[in-house]
């Protein structure tokens, strides 16, 4: 950026500073803390404290906006700027938006997770509009001799009177003038909202439909080799011996050597983060094509040292899960009135065991990147949704000082969680210094299936009471689920007030655990995508049991909290999508014919309200179609961008349907028996029915929405093959039940 | 070995092992990075380009095959980005993170020269191929009877919403 600081103005009241630009016009940065930057993700993302934001407005009427978190097809690089340009009140058409790199001293909070975008920077974006807005007018004022009360803006210009200015007439001016207070310049209301609210299409479509280079993977730079890496089938193995001079007389192979970190001078313990990775250990082979080396990897010989993981596998778990649930509970994780006691004096009881499996991310992009060390730093172009973890974390393992490593950040072909964790980037680093030259790693399929950070299973042995009139009235589920300790595996961990906490008097929750050696981590909605299947399906169980329809006795139940008890959400909220979900649907009222069925569920996760019914169709002799999906969310009094809100909740809903339908993961012998996409069955487009999305726009702070719209799904498809076959699914994937039915 | 063939309209010879997959040749020997790399097993479908008009999975395809053939990849669909399908694409807004979308639109264009006016089933038996992990079903199957429609009438307004399937407020 050309830029000549010509004022040095760093506004006294601390947070905006504007920089005039050499061939004119103004470039105006902001720093204040973020409203709404609370919750789990917020409390431990350390970095999430204050954002950034950057606008450049040149002498040709054009805003550029620096998107600064990373995009993963959440749609928050077209979604951000929006948030800037309604305030600064200029046409979509004369915004520009460019992709900011990783860089700390800048912005803050760079991060995609969490459905955390909308909530964090809602406020805090229009403010930094706002106020060059008002820098704008003020500008115009002095020119005009009156006062900035007295003027207007509109699509790009000031007005006042007969007269008016262009923004882009006023940029150099608006450079002298003191940024204003961001915390207290005013807002527009709602209803004057010009680009807020209007279905704008993704920045990066023209050059997404042209096939232009965006992605990490796309990445080349001069000088560079490809490479693959090899790791120990068992999760945690390492290598004891190798071939490497076989594979280096491959063709196209220039380099092959054994990559240990941990034996390496430098290689610290991994940051305390909330995400962590583990140190590489494996065999890198480095050469002129990528298809060539990932080839040469059919000639490697490796003996292993398979580690203490090579006695775990999933039939182990599900044996060890089995035995555990007879026995006490190693923990209470909540303890409300007497379980035990009012399941012995209930009218009826329920008892069920449920469990789901390990889960995959698979974004369709495999993961890469791109490492070159030069001039005693490291560059990466990388697809990561953590830049400055995985720069704290790499600064450590490669005993290398922070503000020596540059992460470009590249668009992500998916995310889902999955680039939460960069040991690719890790792999990427290590290989390249070895090698010497800049190093493109590149994972194959198979890696990517294999090697991740996965979505934890559980097991869940529940119990429930009704009394006379069907009220539920005792609640126990001993969750069975991984760690050691008191500390759950990443991911594997479940809320204390979760669903039905709170709304039922007899509430206990209790946890054994089982030791670990495979990988874990979020996945998109993590733990909501587990826990509402096993949640809402034996809520669906009791509403059987009580003779009552399950979507009024979930609305009871909801009605059921005694006033002044603290739940996880406001069941008014939930209530009202679950009414509009039920109307929309039709549910109960819908003439449907014999073979067709609708379940519902609902969830509550990363404060979004989602009430779902799924309508099925299932066959005599247990064929399976999915008809439709109905959708009821509340995120809040407005949708920032409609499309994409509904691209992203429809796509939630089909990656939910998705998972339920066709996905494990299973291990044998420490190693990841899938590999690729024959046997992790992703969604394909004649399974995915027409979702239907409708809103209750309640009177609440805006809140994201790339994840709470998939935990309901699972659930309600199974409820609706109940409905259908009488057949209860308690394990997941659908596809391993029979549900024949006469 | 010296294969030859059509790329994108002009004649290209490249210098590969025969058996290299013509996926591995655009991207790293030509440098056309809109094919992408989803399985290597023509399971996904990112890596379709059109081989003498039909859609073939590139990263099973050993270039030897494509010597003589007409190849077509995204960079080359439209001179600017004005095929039908890429237009209808944006228009309704069909992208998430965008990874599968050449491939998509190189199934679907090839889909429409065959058959300008698909039903659901036609699109859904001949895209289901293509793997979309962001899952934008909804909205392919919308672009693709809009993608027809303006093929047929390039100057007819939009009759579905930019959203697909769905998204009425309450
Ligand atoms: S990469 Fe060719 S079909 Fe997946
Ligand atoms: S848009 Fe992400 S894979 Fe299709």
């Amino acid at each position: 950026m050309n830029a000549v600081d010509k004022t040095g103005n760093l506004s006294r009241r601390g947070f905006l500073h504007v920089t005039a630009l050499a061939g004119g016009g103004m470039l105006l940065g902001a720093r204040f803390p973020l409203d709404g930057a609370r919750g789990a993700f917020a409390a431990t993302a350390d970095a999430a404290t204050a954002l950034n934001a950057f606008i450049r407005l040149t002498p040709d009427g054009i805003a550029t906006i620096m998107a600064q978190n990373p995009e993963i097809g959440q749609g928050v690089k077209t979604m951000l700027p929006m948030l800037i340009a309604e305030e600064l009140d200029i046409p979509w058409s004369q915004v520009r938006v460019e992709q900011a790199d990783f860089d700390s001293t800048k912005y803050r909070g760079q991060m995609a997770g969490g459905s955390m975008a909308t909530p964090m920077h809602y406020e805090s974006m229009r403010r930094v509009g706002a106020a060059a807005r008002a820098m704008l007018v003020e500008a115009a004022a002095k020119e005009w001799k009156t006062r900035p009360e007295k003027c207007t803006t509109e699509a790009g210009a000031v007005h006042f009177k007969n007269k008016s200015l262009s923004y882009g007439e006023l940029a150099s001016a608006a450079a002298d003038i003191e940024p204003p207070n961001p915390r207290t310049v005013p807002l527009k209301d709602a209803k004057d909202f010009r680009i807020i609210g209007q279905e704008i299409p993704g920045v990066d479509n023209p050059q997404i439909v042209t096939g232009k280079p965006l992605f990490g993977i796309d990445v080349t730079v001069p000088g560079m080799k490809y490479a693959v890496f090899e790791k120990c089938r068992v999760h945690g193995g390492r290598v004891k011996s190798a071939n490497l001079d076989a594979v280096k007389a491959s063709p196209g192979v220039v380099d092959a050597f054994v990559v240990d970190s941990t034996a390496q001078a430098g290689s610290a313990a991994p940051s305390p983060s909330m995400f962590q990775v583990g140190l590489p250990n494996g065999i890198a082979i480095v050469g002129d094509s990528w298809w060539l080396v990932n080839e040469a990897r059919s000639k490697l010989e490796v003996t292993w040292d398979e580690g203490s993981t090579a006695s775990q596998s999933t039939e182990s778990f599900d044996r060890q899960a089995e035995e555990l649930s007879k026995q006490a509970p190693e923990q209470d994780l909540r303890n409300d009135g007497d379980a035990a006691g009012a399941l012995a004096s209930a009218a009826k009881t329920l008892e069920a065991a449920y469990q789901y499996p390990f889960l995959a991310h698979a974004p369709l992009e495999p993961q890469n990147t791109t490492a070159h060390f030069h001039d005693g730093g490291l560059e990466m172009w990388a697809p990561i949704q953590t830049p400055q973890f995985a720069r704290g974390d790499l600064a450590k393992a490669l005993g290398i000082p922070e503000d020596q490593i540059t992460i470009h950040l590249t668009r992500m072909g998916g995310g889902f969680g999955r680039r939460l964790y960069w040991d690719y980037m890790l792999e990427a680093a290590l290989i390249a210094r070895q090698a010497g030259v800049p190093v493109k790693l590149v994972w194959n399929r198979e890696d990517d299936t294999r090697f991740d950070y996965f979505r934890p299973g559980g097991y869940h042995y529940l119990q429930g009471g009704l009394d006379e009139a069907g009220n539920l009235t005792a609640w126990r589920d001993h969750f069975v689920s991984f760690g050691e300790g008191r500390r759950f595996a990443p991911s594997a961990e479940m809320m204390p007030n979760e669903f039905p906490q709170g709304f039922v008097p007899n509430f206990a929750l209790q946890a054994s655990k089982m030791p670990l050696g495979i990988p874990t981590g979020a996945l998109r909605a993590p733990t909501s995508n587990a826990i509402s299947f096993v949640v809402q399906s034996f809520i669906d169980e009791l509403a059987v049991e009580a003779g009552k329809d399950p979507l009024q006795f979930r609305l009871d139940l909801l009605d059921s909290a005694p006033a002044g008890t603290r739940t996880a959400f406001d069941p008014g909220r939930m209530k009202a999508v679950l009414e509009l979900v039920r109307d929309k649907s039709e549910w109960g009222k819908a003439d449907l014919p014999e073979g067709t069925g609708q379940g519902v569920a609902f969830h509550f996760s990363h404060r979004g309200y989602f009430a779902e019914v799924v309508q099925a169709t299932v066959s005599k002799e247990g064929e399976l179609g999915v008809d439709r999906i109905w959708v009821a969310g509340d995120v809040g009094r407005q949708l920032v961008n409609p499309s994409n809100a509904l691209n992203q909740v429809q796509g939630a809903a089909l990656d939910g349907l998705g998972q339920a339908l066709d996905q494990e993961i299973t291990f044998d012998g420490g190693r990841t028996n899938e590999s690729n996409f024959h046997n992790f069955k992703l969604l394909r487009i004649d399974q995915a029915p027409p979702v239907e999305v409708h809103w209750v726009m309640s009177d609440n702070q805006p809140t994201g929405l790339g994840e709470p719209a998939l935990p309901p799904v699972p659930p309600a498809l199974c409820n609706a093959i109940f409905a259908v076959t009488g057949k209860r699914i308690r394990s997941l994937p659908i596809s391993k039940h029979d549900l024949i039915w006469a | 070995m010296a294969i030859a063939f059509t790329l994108n309209g002009k004649s290209t010879t490249v210098d590969a092992p025969p058996e290299m997959p013509l996926l591995w040749v655009l991207r790293d020997e030509l440098d056309l990075k809109g094919t992408k790399f989803g399985c290597g097993r023509s399971f996904c479908g990112a890596c379709t380009v059109h081989v003498d008009g039909e859609p073939e999975r590139s990263c099973r395809m050993p270039v030897s095959r494509a010597e003589g053939k007409e190849i077509t990849t995204i960079e080359g669909l439209s001179e600017d980005g004005a095929h039908p399908v890429q237009l209808a694409w944006q228009e309704i807004d069909v992208p998430q993170c965008g990874y599968c979308q050449a491939g998509q639109i190189m199934s679907a264009s090839a889909l429409l020269a065959n058959n300008p006016a698909p039903t659901d089933g036609d699109i859904d038996e001949a895209m289901s191929g293509n793997i979309c992990r962001c899952a934008t079903y909804n909205r392919i199957r919308a672009a693709i009877h809009r993608a027809a429609d303006i093929a047929q009438a390039p100057s007819a307004t939009s009759h579905e919403t930019a959203t697909g399937a769905g998204g009425s407020e309450a």
